[in-house]
């Protein structure tokens, strides 16, 4: 199992990556906040730690926190559109219910 | 489902607390709303992709006004009710605003700010700007997902109190929280981020739909200032389409062009301006009312000749900020480009050349300005960790007071540095004088009458002194947004008054009204409640006294019936007591009063009488 990005959010990283005009990748993360429980974190990354785990999807470097991987084993993270509105979204196979909005979730 | 965007490193937000913001450029001719996403600003466009949204307003008869693209289309069916360039009207009174008669408004001159006359009823230059912000509002909250945190709204750097006091009253009115206004340039040289850099000086040259702004702005250790400003604020690519529109009646032939076919030329002209961007030559056709065929081809190089005195127009205004900057030339270390009609390959070209350098080119000119509005608004609601960016702008137009003889005392020059307190001493001109007259002008000449009026407030309780004694200092204050509140102290006595500066224009009228309403009805519920409580307050002390006098003296110095009375009348101020109505507990107070009036008099009779028996009358201290 891994964590993947959908080609088209990968697409869009290396875009915000690009104009960033630094940075090493995306950190995907989960900690505990939120409605639901759980939330998920989505940040640049200008520094590794020792304990990442590292996904390389379509080029680009995914890195992600032991303890958050076990909640996101399997997660796909895509980029949609919705009306005016756009975005990441996380595909997580392991979330049993999320909060109206899903943005926070348990496992 | 939420959709999500990656946040700088550490810098998530929790759930549900994403702060969005947008940046805002509120256009003569055309408005944007950009934001920062995934650390990236990006213009947002409406369902149709169109990022600018004209700003034109068409109020119909009922219901809700059209704003845009549908309301520019029907300028011309409907042009008493469709309101464009509504920006030069902004805290304007109706002889401020030049070239008013040519347009097709019915202007109503109401104290402060013109007013225009509308199907929908008259109105301001604010509610019509709010009601563009509005459609930008709903855009971004669209397209964002959420309610908005606050919104940065760029003003040209000449604006002055009123404009801005305006365009703030626009977006609170339209639900915005305006998080800062930002000067144009400003805005512009953040996008191109010459705030990387770590120092130098940057011009701005922003020639838009219908106006010309040169800014000089300076950047040390990471500090923006705008040094200079100028520019002229009936030049823009309209003249150029104008320009063209001449031509083509000349060359065409046209005697007598109708009302429809000038619109038709105009429409071309500008059609054709806008092909001489990126051709050598562009062909207009077209079918007059008359049925007389046009079929002229205009080049590059006859636009770029018929145009050459509008460039050159540019040119002066910018030279004038350079000598008000203090700079040379040499001096300048960037270019930027900004306003649609810098596309025009001569004005870039003339630009370089006056410089002597390549303009910055790579941002969309009709973007920049958002652009660097919605950095800046990322960077205010703390989404962005950079804590150092700090801008700073300038006075536009001299602050200053009158003094006798209706000249102009400036108190804080043109172009000082924002945020700017500056203060002066005045005096007293007569024996006497015990007030003074504060009267806070904005503008560039010696005589009041030809500067803005921007205030007037007075300071009294001056001790009466010879003329000349008194020592009034009065101070100006000028906050990040450009908003200027000013206080007078007489420093002898110590007497002081202070004003802020909301240029008192129109559309606050009905808010006023509405305030001093509230105010009323509170002050009678407060007033009322006051009473009340200090009547119960009086009755209990009245009741206990009463009680405790008959205890000591009813049965001795009354007779039942007097004894009666005044039981009867504490028993109906104890009830009342519980009540609401201060007015009763008032009566039966002063009905228990009378009650006992008789027996006061006699229990003041006895107590003389026993302090005095058996006394004589040397030993009784008066």
């Amino acid at each position: 199992m891994a964590i993947t990005l959908s080609e088209r959010a990968a697409n869009r990283v290396q875009k915000f990556l690009d104009q960033r005009g630094k940075g090493v990748g995306l950190r995907l993360g989960v900690r505990t906040s939120g409605c639901s429980g759980m939330a998920y974190t989505l940040e640049f990354v200008d520094e590794t730690l020792p304990d990442d785990i590292a996904f390389v999807s379509y080029g680009v470097t995914v890195l992600i926190d032991p303890k958050s991987l076990t909640f996101l084993e399997g997660t796909e993270l895509d980029f949609v559109r919705e009306g005016l509105n756009e975005g990441f979204k996380f595909n997580n196979p392991n979330v049993k219910n999320s909060c109206g909005c899903g943005e926070s979730f348990n496992v | 489902m939420a959709l999500l965007h990656i946040a700088e490193p550490g810098l998530c937000a929790d759930p549900h607390q994403h702060r969005l913001a947008v940046g805002i450029d509120l256009g003569t001719t055309n408005s944007l709303v950009a934001t920062v996403r995934s650390g990236s600003a990006a213009v947002l466009e409406d369902e149709s992709g169109c990022a600018l949204l004209p700003s034109v307003v068409r109020y119909l008869q009922d219901g809700i006004p059209e704003v845009g693209l549908e309301a520019q289309l029907r300028q011309t069916d409907d042009p008493h009710n469709t309101i464009a360039s509504v920006k030069r009207f902004m805290g304007r009174g109706l002889k401020d605003v030049p070239g008013a008669s040519a347009t097709p408004y019915r202007f109503v001159d109401a104290p402060g700010m013109v007013r225009i006359e509308t199907h929908a009823g008259v109105k301001s230059p604010v509610e019509v700007s709010a009601e563009i912000l509005k459609v930008l509002r709903s855009r971004a909250e669209a397209s964002l997902g959420g309610e908005l945190t606050g919104a940065v709204i760029t003003v040209p750097a000449y604006f002055d109190d009123a404009q801005r006091q305006a365009t703030k009253d626009a977006a609170r009115l339209a639900g915005l929280n305006v998080l800062r206004l930002l000067n144009e340039p400003t805005a512009a040289a953040i996008a191109y981020g010459l705030d990387t850099a770590s120092q130098g000086t940057f011009c701005i040259y922003d020639l838009g739909g219908g106006t010309f702004d040169i800014s000089i702005l300076r950047l040390r250790q990471g500090i923006f200032e705008v040094v200079a400003t100028n520019g002229d604020s009936a030049l823009g690519g309209d003249d150029f389409d104008e320009c063209i529109y001449r031509w083509i009646v000349e060359q065409g032939g046209v005697a007598e062009a109708s009302v429809t076919d000038s619109r038709l030329l105009l429409s071309l002209a500008r059609k054709a301006k806008e092909t001489l961007t990126g051709h050598d030559e562009a062909r207009i056709r077209a079918t007059l009312a008359s049925g007389v065929e046009l079929d002229l081809s205009l080049s590059a190089e006859t636009f770029f000749a018929l145009t050459a005195g509008l460039i050159a127009k540019t040119l002066g205004p910018t030279r004038k900020a350079l000598r008000d900057a203090g700079l040379g030339m040499d001096d300048i270390d960037g270019v930027v480009l900004v306003g649609g009609s810098t596309r025009m390959r001569h004005v870039r070209a003339a630009v370089a050349d006056f410089f002597k350098r390549e303009p910055l080119t790579n941002l969309d000119p009709d973007k920049v300005v958002a652009l660097g509005a919605a950095m800046q608004a990322n960077l205010l609601v703390g989404n962005h960790k950079t804590d150092d960016w700090l801008l700073l702008d300038v006075i536009p137009l001299s602050l200053g007071l009158e003094t006798m003889g209706g000249l102009v005392e400036k108190v804080v020059p043109r172009n000082a540095t924002l945020p700017v307190a500056r203060a002066q001493e005045f005096t007293t001109f007569k024996d006497g004088q015990t007030a003074i007259s504060i009267h806070v002008v904005q503008g560039e000449r010696e005589l009041v009458g030809d500067c803005r009026s921007l205030a007037r407030f007075e300071l009294r309780g001056i001790p009466p002194m010879v003329a000349g004694a008194a020592r009034i200092r009065v101070a100006f204050q000028v906050d990040a947004d450009g908003l200027l509140s000013v206080s007078a102290h007489e420093q002898t006595s110590g007497v002081q008054t202070a004003i802020e500066v909301k240029p008192s224009y129109g559309l606050s009228d009905d808010e006023i009204a509405r305030m001093l309403q509230d105010s009323f009805t509170h002050a009678k519920n407060d007033m009322d409640a006051r009473n009340l409580r200090e009547q119960r307050v009086d009755g209990l002390r009245l009741l206990e006294a009463t009680q405790a006098a008959l205890d000591e003296d009813g049965l001795r110095l009354l007779s039942d019936t007097e004894r009666i009375a005044i039981g009867r009348a504490m028993d109906t101020l104890h009830v009342l007591l519980n009540g609401q109505d201060h007015v009763a507990i008032k009566r039966a107070a002063d009905s228990l009063n009378r009650a006992t009036a008789q027996f006061a008099a006699r229990r003041m009779d006895a107590s003389i009488q026993r302090a005095l028996t058996g006394r004589r009358l040397d030993a009784i201290e008066v």
